[in-house]
């Protein structure tokens, strides 16, 4: 027997591993976006359960704008990444500092 | 049946099961290259939960413009920079405690809200099969939520032209035209009269 609640525990143990990701993975861009993208199917997943189990359409609509701008980000991400590594030649966190507050 | 396991929860559990595995694997593997694979199985295994969710056309999209589109540029950046790998992943270790304690700590609250709020009481039944879930999404998108729609339309050029205009670089030795200079270019420039004497011919 499927409960609404067995959708939401995916949901948080997928969220908790892609904070984790995040903790874990502090040096290298490409990972910290993946993580990213964890954490948005995470809630993703969590909008579609509700949207089935409250029986509405608002959350699959939402789940349709969260990937539009999920898509616009990884795009914008990738290519800021690109033109890094083309100036700097790294990806590693630690070694774009110039910008330290 | 009162408490043999359904068809619907094995395949729940199994992909469930893949997709959690395929996101450890997205954040322990060594190599990129694997995380971005383990990322797209995660993704798919989660497009098949959705599916049983009778969220039909999310799902397709997630799998067609999500692991066909966006999973694929990733991977593609993921080769074309030559990255030192065990430089990147030197601090792994030295995190590993409170990255593992801090993402525990998070799910165990999660849990603790999920299952005590009355969301296990909440059994997923599937009825009469009521319409197209693409018609109705398209119906909703196209009526009430028009204007974030072309909102949306318009995030993804922007991302097109950012992404086009951040990445594009003009080399020197391509060839292009200039439509000023072609313009204002004069008669001299381009024809030159010599002057010579008429030749006589054998």
């Amino acid at each position: 027997m499927l409960t609404l609640a067995h959708f939401l525990t995916l949901g948080a143990i997928l969220f908790s591993i892609g904070v984790a990701g995040i903790f874990l993975n502090r040096k290298n861009i490409i990972i910290l976006l993946m993580s990213i993208e964890l954490l948005l199917l995470a809630v993703n997943m969590n909008f579609v359960a509700f949207s089935r189990f409250v029986d509405n359409m608002d959350g699959q609509v939402f789940v349709f704008f969260i990937l539009t701008v999920a898509a616009a980000e990884a795009a914008i991400g990738l290519a800021i990444l690109v033109v890094l590594f083309r100036n700097r030649e790294t990806i590693n966190v630690e070694d774009i500092e110039e910008l330290k507050g | 049946m009162p408490n043999a396991i359904s068809i619907i929860e094995i395949v729940f559990y199994l992909f469930s099961g893949i997709a959690t595995l395929a996101a450890l694997g997205v954040i322990t593997s060594r190599n990129p290259v694997y995380s971005v694979l383990f990322l797209v199985l995660a993704f798919f295994s989660s497009a098949c939960i959705w599916l049983l969710l009778e969220a039909e056309f999310l799902a397709i999209v997630l799998v067609l413009v999500y692991v066909g589109a966006v999973m694929v540029l990733f991977l593609f950046v993921v080769m074309m920079l030559d990255i030192n790998l065990a430089k990147l992943k030197s601090g792994f270790a030295s995190y590993l405690p409170v990255g593992i304690l801090v993402a525990i700590a998070m799910a165990a609250q999660l849990f603790i809200l999920i299952w005590s709020r009355g969301a296990g009481s909440q059994v997923l039944e599937y009825g009469e099969a009521d319409g197209s879930n693409t018609r109705l999404l398209g119906e909703w998108l196209y009526t009430q939520y028009l204007y974030p729609f072309e909102i949306a339309g318009f995030i993804l050029l922007v991302a097109i032209v950012a992404a086009i205009s951040l990445t594009h670089r003009r080399r020197p030795e391509t060839k292009y035209q200039n439509p000023s200079r072609q313009v204002k270019v004069k008669r001299d420039e381009r024809v030159r009269l010599v002057k010579m004497d008429a030749e006589k011919e054998d």
